[in-house]
């Protein structure tokens, strides 16, 4: 019993650890388990100009809070001859710029490259509470508007929430009441409204805070922050249009900045501008995991294949993909029964055929086995020692594919030049085999053994050339213990192999005939 | 219907390659014994310690200097067989049953020259037939007389009667006669046919060839159903005693009945082929499940051989799959 169930227990235990390995790979660090996973990556550039007036220049500019939901690549701050700090404070991150002396037009960039994960993000507890809202200091007329409104609105409101939407809703309505435009006045400006709001709010005793953010859309530029407000209500922070009162974060919306903090300062300039402009790329998620892995030292990505010079990476890819020929010669031999000659020589003949593609590498194999073959029977007519005669085979099979690089060179056929992917020791030693096989058993064995390799080989072929399965191996190495699993499990199959179903089936038929 | 379905096969006691490998191969055959058996020369040392009949061993070759020597080792003797010491499944065998000065003839009559045997000899000590193409040696044994009984069922070769033996009892046993296609080699890959062989008796069950029920010889067109294997009970003993020569516990003994000295043994094998299931129509598994529900194993390889030609004959009433299941599934 022991034996048995300590291989069971082996292959649990492998198994779990690299299917674990594969889902931690998947929701930790945002792995695409599919290979044509494609991301949007948003480069935003802050661009900020003012006029010097020959004083010290102090830049200060609210920066976009890291969230988990939201992956920053790359963040640049340039200008010129400028010194440069980040400075974090409790109500944010802000870049400070500054110079001791500075005259005329000036100018900063600040650009961002970033791109949203997938990761659920749990609705979070915050632990930025608010402040108790402060009564607002209306005049006595538009306070009795401000009162008579919320009124109306508590009357149609059943919680704080749609309280809040039925009042942004009723201020943006097409027909405003007296009391509406009262409250806002012709020349009320986004932020005018959102402070209104906002105020609105304290009344009622709600608290809640001016978001800025910008919305993602490829190709605009000379754009600015849109306004939001977010709400506390009930333990969060909930974050509605003000034009709209639709609550929640729109797609494809970067928040920038929360509170009342001024989003630029600049000391000893005036005319200071701010505008954005945002372009889209899209990359495959793979890479940006990878090189946000990269960034973040995280374990697994760090001491991966990835750490790698991309040369020998390529080299791995291959290098890879052999455990999954290594799973289908297991599975041909043990399951299907097919006969092979050589155990694995059908995977390197795959590794040969991804080279030269799949019907180019049939045919050059075929021809170059076939020829090998003819003069092989030759040399065994030459009566040479063994190790003489396979040197000379190998002799033969250069000189077979050097002849047809020529050939098809001179007849213009690329393809045919690859034959040189061919393992040529591997084909000597085929043609050898073959030829004995030929002499001791005949040549249907020779078409059993070398079919049946053939046949591993194309599927092997097919599996190792799929886009998925490439994928996978590669990115997911933690597969080849899943692979060594299987491999285990199959390695106790004690069933019938399909060729035998049909090698036993006159038994069947002679037994079931016998009893009748 | 191309296929058997596994289940029926199953009832039927079939064993797979990969239960063989498994179940038997590697639960009984200690590696480390293999040697024993894949190496000829150890083998034939082994019989003979044990009193076992074998064919005369006439000269060997180990180092290809030696080749030159060949003339002279061939020379007393008309016929001879030449085979490596640790080649399989027939591979490599070389039957010489005439000599005239330079020509040598095979039993099919094509005559070959010094030069070619010798160039047959180097290619064996260079490993061509052996397993892992490791360097071998070459024997050369006195060839075996045809028995008269065997005279009008086989063409051009001595047929051989293979007998697995499990932990030293025989369990199944087949006939393998040479024919034209199978170029007089016992091999049934080639063409040779099988003849399944009743245990109880000695006398032929079925016949196959090439996986196909046959009623007769192709070439000498005679009917299976006369036939018996003459000193069967010889022949069980034999084989069982290859038990304690070994300590196999799953082997198939190759042996054969020689005209002047009767039955002897000239190969044994620690992976013997799953084909005479085919021959006897019938499965291993019912015989190894019966042989591993014994508690004690007979010392005396009569004694075996006298079990098994009671218990696994034809008209003797063997448990069947179902009741006996065998000891491979377990761990």
């Amino acid at each position: 019993m022991h034996a048995k169930l300590r291989l069971y227990i082996l292959v649990i235990l492998i198994m779990g650890f690299g299917i674990g390995l594969i889902l931690y790979k998947h929701f930790a660090l945002g792995f695409p388990l599919l290979p044509d996973d494609k991301k949007a990556v948003w480069t935003i550039e802050a661009r900020i100009d003012f006029t010097a007036r020959g004083d010290p220049v102090i830049v200060s500019f609210a920066l976009p809070p890291k969230t988990p939901d939201i992956v920053f690549m790359k963040e640049d701050f340039a200008s010129p001859d400028y010194g440069f700090s980040e400075v974090t404070s409790p109500t944010g991150r802000r870049a400070e710029w500054s110079k001791r002396t500075a005259n005329g037009l000036q100018t900063a960039y600040y650009r961002l490259s970033l791109y949203e994960t997938e990761q659920i993000v749990p609705t979070q507890l915050t632990d930025d509470l608010p402040a108790e809202p402060e009564k607002p200091e209306f005049d006595e007329v538009i306070k009795t508007a401000a009162i008579t409104l919320l009124e109306q609105v508590h009357g149609r409101s059943a919680n704080t929430e749609i309280f809040t939407r039925e009042l942004i809703t009723t201020l943006n309505s097409k027909a405003p009441s007296q009391n509406q435009s009262l409250l806002l006045n012709e020349k009320s400006s986004e932020d005018y409204k959102t402070h209104l709001i906002i105020n609105l709010l304290a009344m009622e005793g709600i608290s809640a805070r001016i978001v800025r953010g910008l919305y993602l859309e490829d190709g605009r530029r000379r754009q600015s922050l849109i306004n939001f407000v977010e709400v506390y209500i009930g333990g969060q922070w909930l974050l509605f249009n003000q034009n709209t009162g639709i609550h929640g974060k729109p797609e494809n919306f970067l928040i920038w900045q929360r509170g009342d903090q001024s989003l630029l300062d600049v000391v000893g300039g005036k005319n200071s501008q701010i505008s954005f402009a945002i372009i889209k790329n899209v990359h495959s998620t793979r890479n940006l995991v990878v090189s946000d892995g990269m960034n973040k030292q995280a374990g697994l990505v760090d001491f991966s294949i990835y750490s790698l010079p991309i040369e020998q990476q390529n080299a791995f890819k291959m290098i890879l993909l052999l455990p999954i020929g290594a799973l289908i010669v297991v599975i041909m031999r043990l399951l299907i029964g097919i006969r092979t000659s050589g155990t694995f020589m059908p995977i390197l003949i795959a590794l040969a055929l991804i080279q030269t593609t799949l019907l180019t590498g049939i045919i050059i194999f075929l021809t170059v086995v076939g020829i090998g073959l003819l003069i092989r029977s030759y040399l065994s007519r030459l009566n040479l020692l063994f190790v003489a005669r396979i040197s000379a085979v190998i002799i033969v099979v250069i000189a077979i594919i050097a002849s047809i690089s020529i050939i098809s060179n001179k007849l213009g056929l690329d393809q045919a030049m690859t034959v040189t992917f061919f393992p040529m020791i591997i084909l000597s030693w085929t043609i050898e085999r073959m030829s004995v096989l030929w002499e001791e058993d005949g040549p249907r064995e020779v078409f059993i053994q070398g079919g049946g390799s053939l046949l591993t080989a194309v599927i092997a072929y097919l599996f190792m050339t799929n886009q998925t399965v490439e994928y996978l191996t590669f990115n997911f190495p933690e597969l080849m213990l899943v692979n060594l699993a299987l491999i285990l499990v199959l390695g106790q199959y004690t069933g019938y192999r399909l060729s035998e179903l049909y090698r036993f089936h006159s038994l069947e038929r002679r037994n079931a005939s016998g009893k009748r | 219907m191309l296929l058997a379905s596994a289940k029926k096969l199953r009832s039927l006691g079939i064993i797979g390659m990969n239960q063989r490998n498994f179940g038997l191969i590697s639960r009984y055959n200690p590696r480390h014994l293999y040697p024993l058996v894949d190496d000829k020369l150890k083998t034939k040392l082994l019989a003979q310690k044990a009193g076992i009949t074998v064919p005369k061993l006439l000269g060997t070759v180990q180092y290809q200097h030696d080749v030159k020597l060949l003339k002279e080792i061939l020379h007393p003797h008309d016929q001879f067989v030449i085979k490596p010491v640790k080649g399989s499944g027939g591979k490599g065998i070389l039957v010489i049953t005439e000599h005239d000065h330079s020509l040598y003839f095979k039993p099919s009559g094509d005559s070959i020259q010094l030069a070619e045997i010798e160039r047959h000899v180097s290619n064996i000590l260079s490993g061509l037939h052996s397993l892992g193409g490791k360097p071998d040696t070459v024997m050369i044994e006195s060839l075996i007389q045809l028995d008269p009984v065997f005279s009008d069922y086989s063409y051009e070769g001595i047929p051989d009667i293979r007998i697995i033996v499990f932990r030293g009892y025989p369990i199944m046993a087949m006939l393998r006669l040479t024919t034209h296609v199978s170029d007089g080699k016992a091999n049934l890959h080639q063409g040779a046919v099988g003849v399944g062989i009743d245990m109880g008796s000695g006398k032929a069950l079925h016949a196959v060839q090439y996986g196909k029920s046959i009623s007769h010889h192709p070439d000498t067109r005679k009917t299976f159903s006369e036939l018996a294997v003459p000193h069967w009970d010889k022949l069980l003993q034999l084989a069982a005693a290859c038990y304690e020569m070994t300590g196999l516990g799953y082997l198939g003994a190759d042996l054969v009945l020689d005209r002047d000295q009767g039955p002897m043994i000239i190969e044994l094998n620690a992976r013997p082929g799953l084909a005479i299931q085919v021959a006897n129509f019938s499965g291993l598994a019912p015989r190894v499940a019966a042989i591993e529900a014994l508690k004690t194993i007979d010392l005396d390889p009569k004694l075996r051989a006298a079990f098994s030609k009671t218990h696994f004959a034809a008209d003797a009433d063997t448990p069947s799959a179902r009741q006996l299941r065998t000891r491979s599934n377990d761990p």
